[in-house]
């Protein structure tokens, strides 16, 4: 886009006042940057900011708003065969949440100067990533009622502190999010909830999705902090304000008794409760398939990219269409003027 | 996808219920200014989180550059009298 037409909501890359004469005095920006992330301060789109701060917002963002897009696919799965008419009410409303999420973290990308075009195409090419957890496929109906119970509650333990993040649009966005959440987190719960005091069969449709939800879900919150490569300087950013593993166990915490509630069990042995350290401890995670399915190896990784891009290429033709007849529009209307 | 079809950058504002101003919420794509609507009451008022919308294309919109933020705003900053807190009054006289 050229700078001229550069929207006000975009980042400019190089700031006019600093490049004076071409020599750039990048240590004032920088001080008054690292300032207002000190004093807690937002960093809005067109103010100046360290091109890794820039790199780091435009990956985590894009792979948030890929995720949201990607994550409708195991849910709508089921849309069709909602087993009544509440139900399938209830999933429809969730999974178009979800195409706004996206909506709003692209829109959040593009004020760092990101194209939406290029996001997808990443994306498309597998440049990019998304969570992994969406590579699991959904097998039966109560698959439905554990992604929006463990897997939505997960993604809200870990976009709570981002309704903080230092860069503005991104905080905004997640403030949104948030609000819409709750909702998709108690859906699945009820959902659990039903099947769970319903007959022995559905008790134990309930008890295995919960089985095989668990475990990537713990997995959500990222490698160990002792393997986690980006996390210290999105800390100082204030991009991140918890580490991977608190957030994990703040989930963890949240969940037991919740599972209690529910009449199911989590499946970790050696789950329990540490008087000493006030939380619970936890089994091992297997890393060893979270690296897997981020590789691409997951059950479902051909699947939802196949899908995505055959809907981009399906969808071609509408788009195509819509530009052409506002063209026509406005060409029409300076005929008249 | 080529760049030349992608749809342009609305910036969506939304009036959350009378007696308010319109907010801005946030932008969207959108081939020409009534998709934009319709895209921006899908996108941003699936709650009631409005009763009115306006969309204006993100690149007609002038904006103050954030690099001359002191010296532009600088001229309200010594001008104190301007706020009724800068003038002493005696205690008890009412309604002033
Ligand atoms: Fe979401
Ligand atoms: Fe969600």
């Amino acid at each position: 886009m050229a700078t001229a037409h550069q929207p006000f909501t975009t980042a400019p890359h190089k700031p006019a006042a600093a490049a004076v004469d071409g020599a750039v005095d990048t240590t004032v920006l920088e001080s008054a940057f690292d300032a207002a992330v000190a004093a807690d301060e937002r960093i809005e789109p067109r103010d100046w900011m360290p091109d890794a701060y820039r790199a780091t917002l435009v990956r985590q963002i894009a792979q948030h708003a890929h995720s949201e897009i990607i994550g409708m696919q195991p849910e709508a799965n089921w849309i069709t065969r909602a087993p009544s008419l509440r139900r399938k009410a209830i999933l429809m409303a969730k999974v178009q949440d979800e195409a706004g999420h996206g909506l709003y973290l692209y829109s959040a990308a593009e004020t760092l100067g990101a194209s939406r075009d290029d996001l997808l195409d990443k994306l498309h090419s597998g440049r990019q990533k998304y969570s992994s957890i969406f590579n699991y496929p959904t097998l039966t109906w109560a698959d439905v009622g554990a992604i929006g119970w463990l897997v939505d509650g997960a993604a809200i333990t870990n976009q709570v502190p981002l309704c903080r993040c230092s860069y503005g649009p991104y905080a905004r966005a997640m403030v949104r999010v948030c609000k819409e959440e709750s909702f998709h987190q108690r859906q699945g719960y009820e959902l659990l909830l039903a099947l769970s005091r319903g007959t022995e069969a559905q008790h134990a449709m309930a008890q295995d999705a919960v089985d095989r939800w668990w475990w990537p879900s713990l997995m959500m919150f990222g490698p160990p902090d002792a393997e986690s490569s980006h996390s210290e300087q999105s800390m100082t950013w204030k991009i991140k304000r918890h580490s991977n593993d608190e957030l994990r166990q703040r989930f963890v915490d949240i969940c037991v008794p919740q599972a209690e509630s529910l009449g199911l069990t989590l499946p970790d042995p050696d789950l329990k409760w540490n008087e000493e350290r006030g939380q619970h401890d936890f089994g091992p995670i297997d890393w060893s398939e979270f690296w897997s399915v981020l590789k691409g190896n997951g059950p479902c990784n051909d699947q939802r990219i196949t899908q995505r891009r055959r809907a981009h290429e399906e969808g071609a033709w509408v788009r195509e269409a819509a530009a052409a007849y506002a063209a026509k529009q406005s060409e029409r209307k300076e005929a008249t003027a | 996808m080529t760049g030349s079809t992608e749809w342009p950058l609305w910036e969506v504002f939304v009036r959350s219920r009378r007696g308010l101003s319109h907010t801005h919420a946030g932008s969207l794509h959108a081939p020409d200014a009534e998709m934009a609507l319709r895209n921006a009451r899908d996108l941003y008022t699936r709650r009631n989180e409005g009763v009115s919308i306006w969309v204006v294309p993100s690149a007609e919109i002038t904006a103050s550059s954030p690099d001359e933020k002191d010296s532009f705003f600088e001229p309200s900053a010594d001008k104190p009298y301007r706020h009724p807190t800068f003038y002493d009054i005696p205690e008890g006289v009412k309604h002033l």
